[in-house]
């Protein structure tokens, strides 16, 4: 049970995700500049996405279909007759002055995702997802004072997807995200990756007594960029809002910032200084209508998502629970280890190496699965080595481990490395007698009741054998031998 | 008679037959603008590259590469239309000296058509006027009589044609605007179906009501530049997937079994009766052709301005939100944080009109008002929409005044706002239908001012109204006549 600052035990906490995500399509939602991250400052740009006089949007209609295809995948009804309106605000990073987004006719309702919650699994419904621009970066020089605008973001298409208020802690916020990321992910429609600010969070937090049916006053904190921010902006607000109740005040609803490395949130703005959008609907695009056709068609190229192929790594593959969703929460993770599967038939084993040692390295070597430096083949034929008793368990490691830094055959290498699992009895029983001889004074420890000596006596054992005796035989022998 | 008094048709026989090559009209004309723009302020920016185009041109259509309506052409363009030559500034000191980084759809059509852009027209500040006199850089005088407005907001598109500075020109109508300054002017002037021709380019004031349309001597003249300037364009998510109009087939003199409805509600207190004589003399006329004219009542009159005004403002507050004082135009020297930057840029850039306009937008959108008005405004657009709908399943055109009055003198409307947006109420409705009309010459007042009127018809009908104007212009003489042009 996690240590709080604040008594939770009187009160329930409601918490609804507003998450913005930055689809990956290779053009911008209204001209055709390129999205591609990282590029020199306003060098993806043109008079449509800088907001020129008297240029016009065209929709990009991959926009359209990943949106499609994001509501199909999280079960919302998809509005056929759909509109774009603008959403009007002074900012520099905003060139335009609005944003073309959708507010009366959103492309997307009434879906949810299932999540793991902390009573077990639940449904976290979705109210809303909608087509919008991104605005372009500001950067602050702190020395000279000035302000640059870098316009390559502006017009990358977003999704916003709007959740109910259905989640009750940090971890449940969390585990909807990814189950979204992962969702959006394996459509396609977005990589997700909060460090580059393709994925971002503003959270919703109120508290109410415990059992009540009547909503607190909620704050909204914006533009969360990573799991920990969310979390501990999440557990932050809930300990200033129990304050401020215990203490007989109110909280007040308003608009939040979260300062990630101080630790702090603060006020932004207040409801009376909220900002008045005048939204209307955008003249400069006609209305939508998405045909039961094109909804069809998306529907059909859909991929099996995350949650569908953890159900069937538990049926076909009997793999855990935990160990199916640690898979599946990659789609390039799910697909590396479904070919290798395929061809050693062997999910455990396949599992235990991907999970244990193959996400370690991954992350050592700041990779994703996608970009795994071997073949599926490598793998399988390591995991018939182990399975056929080749090489042990440790030697095993040691091969994988090789194979992700070199690229080595496993087959191979293990041949000509003279790794083979030690395995012949003669040979063992020889070795064993050697070890007891050479060691009287573990052997007698041992025969005294100091069970740890037994260690010592294998370890010798493995080391001479540079870890290619069959360990569990050589435990079974030493204790045989010593007993009598 | 000098060769600039000429059509556009009869200037392009001449260069067709090597009577007069186009590097020597448009020497002739750029002597003549140098001569009428200090006068009548037609012009903003002259084209520093008027000769070297026409140069160009002029090879073209001897190589046999160019033949098109408008090859060698002198025209000119409404100021809110993009050029990367020369300045856009829609009339503003927000934009001074601001340059396009890009040409507007109808610029490169008429590039493509060999015609030779003069320069760009002066106009109401953002198009916000009906008298040319809210622009930064000075009001545009009136041929006819220099002491009175030219009509707005593309006042300097009529000029520039009426004092015979180009051949044709290219306006924006979001209310009027190309209409009105045609019939003060004593012009003809096309306002198309909305979705007709592309709106890239075209800064925006009312994006759904605002219309890019031709002005010329004669309706021959201006169908032939819509020819040249309509059609779908895949940069414009609203324009019309049609090809361009092709008006051949309909420049005929004979009006048999057309049906011309004229609202008597249109005719009634508030318009000067020289005016109302002219319009009955011109259904007179059309009767002669074949035409029966038919007298009946058009409802919802009464709304159309006030709903022009809360749609066309609403718009214009959004649109013209990007003029910031960060990006490109004005920006103020002196500025003490970001909210004081916009502030200043836009109390110092924008001229009165446009700040009223913007803050009745921007009041017309706010929350808890929106449905009061905005939202009321787009249900009476509908309905005028639909009441046009019933006229039209009786008669091919309605015809109806442009204005209550003729061009009133500089000064007179700027003290009475409150007239000068209710003299929009026979133009403003047809934006709200999105519907085209005509506007051509039917007569002059006893004080020699030109009178005009227009012909309305149902969405995409431009061909049956070129046809009534064409045959009208066949008997008629009134847009032959000329003003008695000061020259310096
Ligand atoms: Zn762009």
């Amino acid at each position: 049970m996690a240590e709080y600052y604040s008594d939770r035990s009187k009160y329930d906490v409601v918490i609804g995700l507003e998450v913005h995500v930055e689809m990956s399509t290779k053009t911008k939602i209204f001209c055709g500049c390129s999205t591609a991250f990282g590029a020199e400052p306003n060098t993806q740009t043109c008079p449509v996405c800088t907001g020129m006089p008297g240029v016009l949007p065209v929709l990009n209609e991959q926009v359209v279909q990943n949106a499609i295809a994001a509501g199909l995948a999280t079960n919302c009804e998809i509005t056929q007759n759909c509109k774009f309106d603008r959403k009007n605000y002074f900012y520099p990073d905003l060139p335009k002055a609005f944003q073309t987004s959708q507010l009366y006719l959103p492309i997307c309702r009434n879906g949810w995702v299932e999540i793991n919650g902390d009573n077990g699994k639940k449904k976290v419904r979705i109210h809303q997802i909608h087509m919008e621009e991104d605005a372009g970066k500001l950067s602050h020089h702190d020395n000279t004072g000035e302000t640059f605008i870098d316009y390559n973001r502006c017009g990358v298409p977003l999704m916003e997807i709007v959740s109910e208020p259905d989640m009750t802690s940090a971890t449940e916020a969390c585990a909807y995200m990814e189950a979204l990321a992962a969702i959006m992910s394996y459509l396609g429609v977005s990589d997700c990756k909060l460090e580059e600010g393709s994925m971002r969070g503003d959270i919703n937090v109120s508290i109410k007594p415990k059992g009540s049916s009547v909503l607190g006053t909620r704050t909204e904190t914006k533009n969360l960029n990573s799991f920990k921010a969310i979390t501990r902006a999440i557990e932050w607000e809930i300990d200033r809002q129990i304050d401020l109740l215990e203490n007989g005040e109110k909280v007040v609803q308003e608009t939040r910032r979260w300062d990630d490395e101080k630790g702090i949130g603060y006020t932004m703005r207040s409801k009376e200084n909220a900002h008045d959008y005048r939204y209307f609907p955008e003249p400069d695009l006609a209305p939508m209508h998405i045909s039961d056709e094109w909804i069809a068609e998306v529907k059909a190229k859909i991929p099996e998502l995350p949650q569908q192929k953890q159900a069937r790594y538990l049926n076909e593959w009997q793999l855990s629970e935990y160990d199916a969703g640690m898979i599946v929460r990659s789609k390039a993770l799910a697909l590396f280890c479904e070919e290798t599967v395929a061809l050693c038939n062997e999910p455990k084993e396949v599992v235990n190496f991907l999970m244990g040692d193959g996400l370690r390295l991954l992350n050592e070597n700041c990779l994703d699965a996608k970009d795994m430096p071997f073949a599926p083949k490598q793998l399988s034929d390591l995991v018939s080595l182990v399975v056929k008793g080749s090489i042990n368990k440790t030697t095993a490691k040691a091969v994988f481990e090789k194979i992700f830094r070199e690229n080595i055959d496993p087959i191979e290498y293990v041949k000509a490395n003279n790794l083979e699992m030690v395995s012949d009895e003669e040979e063992l029983v020889q070795m064993v007698a050697d070890v007891i001889a050479a060691n009287p004074k573990s052997v007698a420890d041992y025969k005294g009741g100091k069970k740890a000596a037994l260690g010592f006596l294998v370890g010798q054992i493995m080391r001479a054998t540079k870890g290619r005796a069959n360990a569990a035989r050589v435990n079974e022998l030493i204790r045989e031998m010593l007993q009598d | 008679m000098s060769i600039l008094e000429l059509s556009v048709k009869e200037l392009r026989k001449k260069i067709t037959n090597k009577e007069i090559s186009v590097p020597e009209v448009v020497k002739a004309q750029l002597a003549h603008i140098e001569k009428t723009n200090p006068l009548y302020n037609a012009y903003h920016d002259i084209n520093k590259n008027a000769l070297l185009r026409a140069e160009t041109v002029q090879k073209e259509i001897e190589a046999g590469t160019l033949d098109s309506a408008f090859a060698g052409v002198p025209v000119a363009v409404k100021d809110n239309i993009c050029t990367t030559e020369m300045t856009t500034t829609c009339g503003s000191k927000m934009l001074t000296g601001f340059h396009s980084p890009y040409n507007a759809t109808v610029v490169k059509r008429l590039q493509k058509a060999g015609a030779v852009i003069m320069g760009k027209a002066n106009m109401d500040e953002f198009a916000m006027g009906s008298t040319s006199e809210t622009c930064y850089y000075g009001a545009v005088k009136n041929p006819w009589n220099p002491e009175h407005v030219s009509g707005g907001s593309s006042g300097g598109s009529a000029v520039a044609v009426a004092s015979y500075g180009a051949f044709a020109s290219l306006g924006s109508d979001t209310g009027g605007s190309i209409r009105q300054p045609a019939a003060y002017c004593n012009m003809t002037g096309v306002k198309p179906t909305y979705g007709s021709v592309s709106r890239f380019g075209l800064v925006a004031y009312g994006s759904s009501l605002d219309q890019i349309g031709p002005i010329a001597h004669n309706i021959e003249d201006a169908a032939a530049m819509l020819a040249i300037i309509s059609g779908y364009d895949d940069q414009d998510s609203t324009s019309l997937k049609q090809g361009p109009f092709d008006f051949n087939d309909c420049l005929k003199e004979d009006l048999e079994g057309k049906k011309i409805g004229i609202p008597v509600n249109y005719l009634g207190e508030g318009i000067d009766p020289e005016i109302k004589a002219a319009i009955y003399e011109a259904a007179k006329k059309l009767s002669e052709l074949g035409a029966e004219c038919e007298e009946f009542i058009l409802p919802m009159v009464d709304y159309a301005v006030p709903a022009y005004y809360i749609i066309a403002s609403a718009e214009a507050s959004s649109n013209l939100s990007r003029f910031d004082g960060i990006k490109y135009g004005y920006h103020p020297k002196k500025f003490t944080d970001l909210e004081d930057l916009y502030l200043t840029a836009r109390s110092e850039g924008f001229g009165m009109e446009v700040k009223r306009r913007i803050m009745l937008g921007t009041f017309a959108l706010s929350s808890g008002y929106y449905d009061a008005y905005y939202q009321k405004a787009l249900k009476v657009k509908a309905l005028i929409k639909q009441a046009f709908d019933g006229a039209f399943a009786k008669y091919d055109t309605i015809l109806s005044p442009v204005a209550p009055t003729v061009a009133p003198k500089l000064g007179e409307s700027l003290n009475n706002l409150l007239q000068m947006y209710l003299s929009d109420i026979y133009t403003v409705s047809v934006n709200l239908a999105g519907i085209p009309a005509v506007s051509l010459p039917c007569g002059f007042n006893k004080e020699n001012l030109p009178i005009g009127m227009q012909f309305l018809g149902q969405a995409l009908s431009e061909k049956t109204l070129v046809q009534l104007a064409y045959a009208y212009q066949s008997i008629t003489e009134h847009h032959h006549k000329k003003p008695q042009l000061e020259v310096l």
